[in-house]
């Protein structure tokens, strides 16, 4: 067979077989929920492959053109060479609206599969020691993924991606002290300017992927030296992994799971249109479309804009705008996500090594906060397209508005509260299993035709 | 044959079919539509192929690693402490160089930061003035000057000040309204020639074009954060995250009959920031 000289002349070389043979037989514990951060690791490389594909076409230049491509409505129109370049994506090179469509949807997917993967480890407590250093790296890439996102967004140039570039200067701005020389100096001048979408590309082609790549090296590797996380079972203990080889029957999996996944984005890029430029129109700085919505994972700090009031105190005479209370609240919310592992350690008092995962209702406080944080972005989400609600409900947005200010403060508290009862309502319910015989009974039909019943043990 | 391998065969065909079609359709040029369902599927067969395949066929398989300590022990640790420290020890002998060392590294630091200054200009005053000035006057984005007797009661228009189209944030809406629902302040009685009000269209909470007029209640609204400035009061906020109200531009109407300002703003426009006061 070919793959036994691969292995002899490999070997040969570098010695790698004794590393191979191990590697081989690692072992990956099963459950589907170990399997979403694959779902955003693949969605990586579908980013970097359809990305790469975008920027032979794309130019990220400010400079205007009188638009004459294939799109005859804006036939004419003085647009920038970016604007210009992604209309020409989209209806003149082969197959590059499907590319672009393929790599938006898959900004859109890598997001939600990077929330769900670190939802799993929140609610299951996999960060807990020693994994605190996974946890932070995996905090990074939620925030660069994030920023990747909307950088990538922006650079269409189109009406809807400049109107959110110029919040982002103006939340810059508001920053007590540094806010002008800041917003100045990452975007280039006072806005709107020539300088901003250069740097843009630079930083979603260059500098966060390969930040993103970098830290992604880094938490699969720390994952491989830490071994995964599994949930108690039989023959499963705090000492030992049980799971399915790394070699074929996971990396069958996990290269299905990557298939599926391009499948499904390329499906997605194909069937359903995504983010048209060409219905928005070209930027212009007095000009804005209503509705204005971001992609979704902007929308909880959308939301969070809309929703603050208007308060703006002086402080020495100068003003702290009202945009920056938002701010200061993500910032240290993404603080407190950071140090999670640590405030929880110290509050339970419980600094041991933890390699089985609990189920979320074991740890009762645990999934309250997590259900309270997730209600309260949840809340800011929907607040960020209020606008569209309105139209649809015709009602006045600010009722929603109020609505949604309120629902910041209740809906978490109430969720919360719920989680709380539920998780001691089934932590109770656990241990009355364990603690006796179950009321379960397994029936089974026997070849003589008859049932036969067997009370499970626990 | 098991059925997983039938069912996988049937995958894969359908794959490599759907394979074929996507070259096909790319040859003739077909829509995104057909590139897309082509390539999904092709994916999809492949996918879950694999799936089905290796289920079938690779049995269920439990392998079980033993964890080791983490650590590497106290005598690792302190042989790798005592490394440590006698490197340090040698670096540290001469204090003076050593000092002298984190003093170049730390200076020459300091000057790679210095370039960071390059990529963006001093604020300074940029942002407190427009290029509105007494005189200047009022012309559309295609660089049209307005007529005051152009403009109907209920009409808006977004201006610039004539030859400076490009100054975006001098963008201005005009809007003709019954001069006697007006309650504006005193001094500001002289800024409206004819009913004709002009306010800068740079929402003062996030920069957004206040793009949206609501005619029946004369409130301008920005579709970006819902902030609602009532033109009446001379656009102060009633609803939303904004604090201060539209800037005011003072305008005139010139023998000639066009609108043009008096000055620049009432106020610095746009979103405030810690110098925008100084």
């Amino acid at each position: 067979m070919i793959s036994a000289r691969v292995v002899r002349w490999l070997d040969d070389r570098l010695g790698t077989a004794s590393f191979a043979k191990n590697a081989l037989r690692k072992a990956f514990p099963d459950h589907w929920s170990f399997m979403i951060g694959e779902v955003a690791l693949y969605s990586f490389l579908i980013l970097i492959a359809t990305g790469t594909f975008l920027t032979f076409f794309f130019d990220a230049s400010s400079t205007p053109v009188v638009y004459r491509g294939a799109y005859t409505p804006l036939a004419g129109a003085t647009v920038s060479t970016a604007y210009d370049s992604a209309l020409r994506i989209s209806f003149q090179v082969h197959a590059g609206l499907l590319f672009r469509q393929v790599h938006h949807w898959t900004a859109l997917v890598f997001l939600a599969a990077i929330v769900a993967h670190m939802a799993r480890i929140f609610f299951t407590g996999a960060f807990r020691r020693p994994r605190e250093l996974n946890w932070l790296i995996g905090t990074t890439l939620l925030i660069l993924a994030i920023a990747d996102g909307f950088t990538g967004y922006s650079l269409p140039d189109d009406l809807l991606s400049g109107t959110g570039v110029r919040i982002a200067y103006s939340a810059l701005l508001s920053v007590p002290f540094v806010g002008g020389w800041a917003a100045f100096l990452f975007f280039g001048g006072a806005y709107p300017t020539t300088e901003t979408l250069r740097r843009f590309f630079s930083l979603h082609i260059l500098i966060v992927p390969a930040a993103i790549a970098g830290a992604l090296v880094l938490h699969l590797a720390m994952i491989w030296r830490q071994k995964h996380t599994q949930f108690a079972g039989p023959g499963r203990t705090e000492s030992n992994v049980v799971g399915s080889p790394l070699w074929p029957v996971y990396a069958m999996r996990s290269l299905s799971i990557g298939l599926v996944t391009a499948a499904v984005v390329v499906l997605l890029g194909g069937l359903v249109q995504i983010n048209p430029i060409w219905l928005y129109g070209p930027y212009q700085a007095w000009v804005v479309s209503s509705p204005a919505q971001p992609d979704w994972y902007v929308g909880w700090a959308d939301g969070a804009l809309r929703l603050f009031p208007g308060v703006s105190p002086r402080v020495f005479g100068h003003p702290i705008p009202s945009p920056f209370w938002p701010l200061l609240i993500i910032g240290i919310f993404f603080i407190c996500v950071y140090l999670w592992p640590f405030i929880e350690r110290a509050v339970s008092k419980d600094g041991a090594e933890h390699h089985l995962l609990d189920r979320p209702w074991q740890s009762p406080w645990r999934a309250t906060v997590g259900v309270a944080v997730l209600s309260a972005t949840l809340v800011l989400t929907l607040a960020g397209s209020d606008d569209v609600q309105a139209r649809y409900l015709h009602v006045a947005v600010e009722y929603l508005a109020w609505i949604y200010r309120i629902a910041f403060f209740v809906a978490p508290a109430v969720l919360g509260f719920a989680t709380y009862w539920l998780c001691r309502e089934l932590g109770a319910r656990e241990r009355e299993h364990l603690a006796g015989e179950s009321p379960w009974e397994t029936v089974r039909r026997t070849p003589q035709g008859g049932f036969d019943g067997e009370r499970e043990r626990v | 044959m098991s059925a997983a391998v039938r069912w996988a065969n049937i995958l894969f065909a359908g794959s490599l079919l759907a394979s074929l079609g996507f070259m096909a359709a790319y040859i003739a040029s077909a829509p995104n539509l057909v590139l897309g369902a082509c390539l999904g599927l092709a994916l999809a067969g492949l996918g879950i192929g694999v799936a089905v395949w290796s289920k079938g066929v690779m049995p269920p398989e439990e392998v079980v690693d033993q964890r080791e300590a983490f650590s590497s022990g106290p005598s690792a640790r302190t042989e790798a402490e005592e490394e440590l420290l006698a490197g340090e020890a040698a670096i540290g002998r001469n204090r003076f160089v050593a000092g002298l060392a984190v003093a170049a590294a730390g200076t020459c630091g300091v000057a790679a930061l210095f370039p960071i200054r390059s990529l963006g200009q001093n604020p300074g005053s940029t942002l407190l003035h427009t290029a509105w000035r007494n005189g200047r006057r009022a012309v559309t984005a295609e660089g049209v000057p307005v007529k005051a007797s152009s403009m109907v009661l209920g009409d808006v228009l977004t201006v610039f000040p004539e030859g400076h189209t490009d100054d975006v944030n001098a963008a201005t809406l005009l809007v003709r309204l019954n001069p006697n629902l007006l309650q504006l302040p005193p001094e500001r009685s002289a800024w409206v020639p004819g009913g004709i009000i002009g306010f800068s269209k740079i929402c003062t909470h996030a920069g957004c074009p206040v793009g949206l007029y609501r005619q029946t209640a004369n409130q301008l609204l920005c579709p970006c954060h819902q902030s609602t400035f009532d033109v009446l009061h001379g656009a102060r906020v009633i609803f939303g995250p904004a604090v201060k109200p539209l800037p005011q531009l003072p305008l005139l109407v010139d023998a000639g009959g066009y609108v043009q300002a008096s000055s620049d703003f009432s106020e610095p426009v746009g979103p405030e920031s810690w110098g925008s006061t100084s």
